[in-house]
């Protein structure tokens, strides 16, 4: 039971580093509607970046995040410029990116697929001061979250906003929408980079496979945020991207619960990838079930 | 203020659901026109709109918006110009918006949106008197979100939106199609007061004979993606819904099929 609460930390800190991640998707997926799959390759381009920066170029820990998450923006600008240029339909495009992102990750990592930082480097993010680097994380959060919240209080956030909302109504209002998706896919890619660059600085390597399924988590993380907090958020803004991160870690907590009582890892994503299904499924069979309910109570109502 | 000039549009060229949408169409309107458009299924009546509206590129022929040649502008581009209210009312608004949101989203149309705040308080202290005009009580819910509202408070809020900005023409496409006659009408006397205080250019599309007679200063019937028949002033006031339903056969040559305009 001792190793299970030592266990705790670091997945917590796995977690809110996913919780990061999730607001990027939470973006794409809730503000923009569109599920956006660059993020399974954007996470790497994040990673990759950072590392190799600060290993290879010697340049400052802020430097290589920063530059990280720019790379995350390009990444997010080509999937853009695919949906509204070329108009290929959302997931493609993700899907194109996420694949151009494969070769672009093996190629700034130099080749190779696992690049490490040296062991005797220390950043502000390590498994080994873990009190200091979850207070990090969680100040991390807080500004991700404050500028988010006045992001989409500007006229230009409202914007994005209203894009996502109705594409119609968007439009009369003299609204841009192409360029509106554009922007969103940029700053969610943005995010989810940044935050590829900080899981970089805690597991202390960088891996071109990290990504796979990193959507899945993304949406388990939105979708677990607003089932378990839902009541709580009501429709503040600054509170559902809260809960989006607060989903995350208890994905990770669950998630490390699971390998503790001895599950095969290898059928982790199959689970995690199950739940999300199922918890997509749920409003579709809500209204089916309750639609038909609903018919009924009508036809009574007529007879 | 308007001049649709021997606009064409044909849809699907060269498939077998080739639809010769507008054929040659021409139309202009004076400043402070308010028309009524009337016309069968598929006459071209929502396609006119959309012509205008800039929602496709049309084939031939030229648009002028108060002298200004829009036909290379794209929808977006256009918006400075118009105000619009489409037959669904979900169309019109962000229904996960507040209602305030929504009316300031409408505020900065044809404007610059930047990184300022999206709404000021002087702003709302605005939106609520506007709201007051709507008599709908909207004036106490700004902040509610809009998908919680009726679809005749929605149609109520676009027309607000539509004609906040105080457009060059008002695009009404069917506006009241789709409520209920006692929310439609009420709909109806918020568009009049909307464009009389305003001094609006209008077009409304309508399906029903009597708003199209009782509504506006002129009346344009459409068939085949033309204009068959246009009267304004003295005479259209006289106009009743059988000399409408005459008028149609007379000039298109045709019976009057559309049950849904004989019903009404």
């Amino acid at each position: 039971m001792f190793t299970y609460f030592t266990s705790l930390p670091p997945a917590i800190a796995q977690g809110i580093i996913w919780g990061i991640m999730a607001i990027g998707v939470y973006l794409t997926y809730k503000i923009l509607d569109m599920a956006d799959l660059t993020v399974d390759g954007s996470i790497c381009t994040g990673m990759a970046v950072c590392t190799v920066l600060i290993v290879k170029a010697g340049t400052p820990t802020w430097v290589g995040i920063l530059c990280a998450m720019l790379a995350g923006m390009l990444a997010g600008l080509v999937t853009g410029i695919f949906h509204t240029a070329f108009g290929i339909p959302p997931i493609l495009s993700g899907i194109l990116t996420q694949l151009i992102l494969w070769s672009v990750n093996l190629k700034i990592m130099g080749g190779t697929s696992n690049v490490g930082y040296p062991f005797n480097k220390e950043f502000f993010i390590s498994t080994s001061a873990l009190g200091m680097t979850l207070l990090y994380l969680v100040l991390i959060v807080a500004l991700i979250i404050g500028v988010f919240y006045w992001f989409f209080g500007t006229e230009l956030g409202s914007a994005v906003r209203a894009t996502g909302c109705n594409l119609n109504m968007s439009r009369a209002q003299g609204i841009n929408t192409d360029r509106t998706k554009v922007l969103g896919l940029v700053i969610s890619n943005g995010i989810v980079a940044l935050s590829g660059a900080i899981l970089s600085l805690f597991l202390g390597f960088s891996d071109a496979n990290a990504g796979r399924g990193a959507i899945v988590i993304g949406l388990a993380a939105v979708i677990i945020g607003e089932a378990l907090f839902s009541r709580f958020t009501k429709n503040n803004f600054a509170l559902k991207l809260t809960a989006v991160v607060a989903g995350g870690v208890i994905y990770y907590i669950v998630y490390q619960t699971v390998i503790f009582l001895g599950l095969d890892t290898t059928y982790l994503k199959l689970l995690s990838a199950l739940l999300v299904a199922v918890f997509l499924g749920l409003p579709y069979w809500k209204k089916k079930y309750l639609g038909k309910h609903e018919k009924k109570k009508e036809a009574k109502k007529h007879a | 203020m308007l001049e649709l000039n021997n606009v064409r549009k044909t849809f699907n060229i060269g498939t077998i659901n080739e639809k010769k949408a507008l054929c040659g169409l021409n139309l202009h309107l004076n400043p402070g026109d308010f028309v009524t458009v009337i016309g069968g299924n598929g006459a071209g009546k929502s396609t006119m709109l959309n012509a205008v509206a800039g929602v496709w590129p049309i084939d031939e022929g030229e648009i002028i918006i108060d002298g200004v040649n829009v036909n290379k502008l794209c929808e977006d581009k256009r918006a400075k110009y118009l105000g619009r209210v489409f037959q669904d009312p979900m169309n019109g608004t962000a229904a996960t918006m507040e209602i305030q949101e929504n009316l300031a989203i409408a505020a900065r149309r044809g404007s610059r949106r930047t990184l300022k705040w999206g709404i000021s308080r002087k702003e709302k202290d605005e939106y609520r008197e506007l709201l007051k005009i709507l008599d709908l009580g909207l004036e106490d819910r700004m902040t509610a979100k809009v998908g919680l509202l009726s679809g005749g408070q929605r149609q109520a809020l676009t027309l607000l939106m539509a004609s906040i900005k105080k457009p060059k023409i008002l695009l009404l496409d069917e506006h009241t199609a789709a409520l209920d006659p006692k929310t439609a009408a009420k709909v109806l006397e918020i568009s009049q007061k909307l464009i009389d205080e305003n001094n609006l250019t209008a077009m409304m599309v309508t399906h029903n004979m009597k708003d199209a007679i009782a509504y506006g200063n002129r009346l344009v019937m459409m068939h085949e993606g033309r204009i068959i028949f246009d009267v304004s002033g003295e005479e259209k006031k006289k106009l009743t819904v059988d000399a409408l339903i005459q008028k149609f056969s007379q000039t298109s040559g045709e019976e009057f099929s559309n049950d849904r305009a004989l019903l009404n």
